[in-house]
């Protein structure tokens, strides 16, 4: 238990009357890599946003570092303020500099002080190296800078856990390399890390666990060797067969 | 020397075509400006609708002749650019200077040669032109409506006052600048709101007022001893004890004694109006609808249904009634339902009415710009663990408000635009002054002077306002 980070048991969402989540079991282990994969429409996207509750489940359960995510959550804030999260279209705020999108959350939610907000900034920015572009605004910079940025902005609240929702799918080819290379780093600081990517090279490269999704269920999980050697479901196997 | 071809003029020949042109151009503008400013008709000897369209005709050919493409001359091409593009364009430039020639001399006659200023009665309009006379005889009541002369000062000061500690935010050092915005959405509508309704209406109320002066002196001096860790305290509590005790157990008795005899006079709110008036109500219109709106567009996007129909039903209501009636019932229905002994004045029901009724346009106007930011906004804000304050605060409103300034500045001219018609409820703000005036025996006949005042000194206004809003809007522009 102690290592489980994340304990989803028989989770079942609907939107409306369409059901996007059929009975998902995962278990995520401390410091586990994982990467989910599946065609688009399967719900991979759907499954990482309800881990921090960006869209509610209806049924089952999810427990984050030993807290249950349901209704009444009243400590929600809390959970989420540890669970960092990516997104494919960046979504950094337009209106402050790229340094004040970072400590923004830091200041206001963890209470630091501006400077100790400022000066961690400032780490986690030269470790995606864009700490040059700090003052400038995200409109300025391109889309591979911002999603830097983005994961700078998203590590500065100290998180146990990254989500990242496809986080190369809105970057041109040139620019999927450099976010790509910030993750990896990631990654070998020993982040526990939940991917949502059409990236295989980068799930080949760091993923200790790869889970393929496919109408809402969780069709195959295995070890990232395992899973592109040989996989079990013929479902996987046509999906690898056209996406390698 | 190439051939010469009136139809299509080219760069070959600019200087031909241009003369040419820019003397036909010169003579038609000069045939009209004969016409108009001396009334010499230099083409008379042709027949009447000739005479007529001539300038017109001269004119559309010069204009032809010198439109030439990538001439050379810079001059000539931007005036091609600009206002002689083609045929019709050049036809529409040349009606429209013609008419500013045609309209001036009377314009200017009018306004400033057969007008009179001079004297203090009517009887020195005898001009033709405009009697701004009136206007001076009648300045004080424009600005001031029926507020006494001798307390006039009262206005001018607070005003002065107000404007000056409104400009405070320019001069604020750094160390301050973080207060600027809680000084300004909360202090000073609370400094302006006791200039006001104490110092201008005087009376008994002043002793509060002064009582209010008084605590916040005292406090502020004592603070300087007061370590920081409890300031904060301090500042709640202290000014407001004081006034408290000054009010009810130090001074009270002896100056209700006292006070009829040195308060400053009272001056009831119905005789307030003008000009001064226009600037408070808006000024306090302006402060109130604001942030009102603001929570019932928030409201209107409630999870929880209660604030949510409420806020849906306020703005429906406000936005569904004429203003006209809302202030007629603020003043004739509203006090029916107050029990008898309670008193509102009639200035604060309808500051009220109409902050209330224009709250409602500022909501949907700040729920457009809700609306059209990404939902992805919202989904990183909460991802960073922020709350449904900190979000809005942090993140949505900085955005959505920036959006939306040109629509809240429209709301806001369109106030302060609306408010004459307090007249209803017998308040003479300006323009109500302006209709006293035009009735009265002595001064009939100049409404005309009347309104022109009124619409340059509204002009004056809005286009300031319309200007900062459009700073402001330069100010925080940070997206490409």
């Amino acid at each position: 238990m102690s290592d489980k980070i994340i304990q989803i048991t028989e989770m079942n969402k609907w939107f409306g009357d369409f059901q996007v989540l059929k009975d998902i079991n995962l278990e995520v282990e401390k410091n586990k890599k994982i990467v989910v994969c599946g065609p688009s429409g399967s719900g991979k996207s759907t499954l990482i946003r309800c881990i921090n509750r960006l869209e509610e489940h209806q049924k089952g359960s999810i427990i984050v570092d030993g807290n249950e995510l349901t209704e009444d959550t009243k400590d929600i804030e809390k959970i989420r303020a540890e669970v960092g999260m990516v997104f494919q279209q960046f979504n950094l705020f337009p209106h402050l500099s790229i340094l004040d999108n970072c400590t923004l959350a830091p200041i206001w939610v963890k209470k630091m002080p501006k400077k100790d907000a400022e000066e961690l900034a400032i780490q986690h920015l030269e470790k995606v190296q864009i700490a040059d572009q700090a003052n400038k605004y995200p409109g300025q910079l391109s889309g591979g800078q911002q999603q830097r940025c983005a994961i700078a902005r998203a590590l500065c609240m100290e998180p146990k856990i990254m989500l990242f929702d496809e986080p190369t799918s809105a970057l041109d080819p040139e620019m999927i390399k450099e976010v790509l290379d910030a993750m990896v780093n990631l990654a070998k600081a020993g982040m526990t890390m939940i991917v949502v990517t059409h990236e295989m090279g980068f799930a080949k490269e760091v993923a200790d666990e790869v889970i393929f999704m496919d109408e809402g269920m969780i069709v195959e999980r295995a070890e990232t060797k395992e899973f592109f050697a040989n996989p079990k479901s013929d479902r996987t196997k046509l999906f690898l067969s056209q996406i390698l | 020397m190439n051939k010469l071809n009136f139809l299509q003029p080219d760069k070959n020949n600019l200087s031909t075509y241009l003369y040419t042109g820019v003397f036909l151009v010169a003579l038609s503008i000069f045939i009209v400006f004969l016409n108009s400013f001396f009334n010499k008709d230099l083409i008379s000897f042709l027949p009447g609708t000739i005479s007529f369209f001539l300038p017109l005709i001269l004119g559309f050919i010069g204009l032809h002749l010198i439109r030439i493409d990538y001439s050379g001359l810079k001059f000539l091409d931007k005036v091609n650019k600009n206002i002689n593009t083609n045929n019709f364009n050049a036809f529409l430039s040349l009606l429209i200077v013609f008419v500013i020639i045609k309209s001036l001399p009377p314009l200017l006659s009018w306004f400033i040669l057969d007008a009179n200023i001079a004297g203090d009665s009517k009887d020195v309009c005898t001009g033709s032109g405009a009697c701004w006379t009136y206007i001076k005889i009648w300045f004080n009541r424009f600005m001031y409506g029926m507020y006494p002369n001798a307390e006039q000062w009262r206005i001018n000061l607070s005003f002065i006052a107000l404007a000056f500690l409104g400009t405070i935010g320019f001069f604020a050092t750094e160390k301050f600048k973080k207060y600027l915005t809680l000084y300004y959405v909360v202090i000073y509508p609370v400094i302006a709101f006791f200039f006001i309704f104490f110092f201008i209406s005087g009376g008994p109320i002043f002793f509060d007022f002064s009582y209010g002066i008084i605590a916040a002196v005292i406090s502020i001096i004592i603070g300087f001893f007061i370590p920081s860790k409890f300031k904060m305290y301090y500042f709640i509590i202290v000014p407001i004890t004081l006034y408290i005790l000054l009010k009810y157990v130090f001074f009270y008795e002896e100056l209700i004694e006292l006070g009829k005899l040195e308060a400053l006079e009272w001056v009831e709110t119905g005789a307030w109006g003008g000009l001064s008036l226009t600037f408070i109500v808006s000024f306090f219109c302006l402060i109130f609808c604001f942030p009102i709106g603001l929570f019932l567009s928030l409201g209107r996007r409630s999870d929880f249904p209660i604030i949510k129909y409420f806020s849906i039903g306020m703005i429906e209501f406000w936005r569904g009634v004429p203003l006209i009636t809302v202030l007629f019932m603020s003043s004739v229905m509203f006090p029916m339902f107050l029990p008898e002994d309670m008193f509102i004045d009639k200035l604060v029901r309808v500051i009220i009415a109409i902050s209330l009724f224009e709250a409602a346009y500022v909501a949907e106007v700040i729920r457009g710009g809700l609306q059209a930011l990404p939902r992805g906004q919202y989904d990183a804000a909460k991802s960073l663990g922020m709350g449904y304050w900190k979000m809005h605060i942090l993140v949505i409103l900085p955005q959505a408000l920036k959006l939306v300034i040109p629509g809240i500045a429209n709301t806001f001219l369109a106030l302060v635009k609306d408010t004459p018609l307090i007249f209803v409820v017998g308040l003479l703000e300006i323009v109500g002054m302006l209709n006293l005036a035009k009735t009265n025996p002595e001064w009939l006949g100049f409404a005309m002077e009347g309104y022109v005042f009124a619409s340059v000194l509204f002009f004056i206004i809005c286009y300031a306002m319309s200007k900062y809003s459009y700073n402001l809007e330069q100010k925080y522009k940070t997206e490409r």
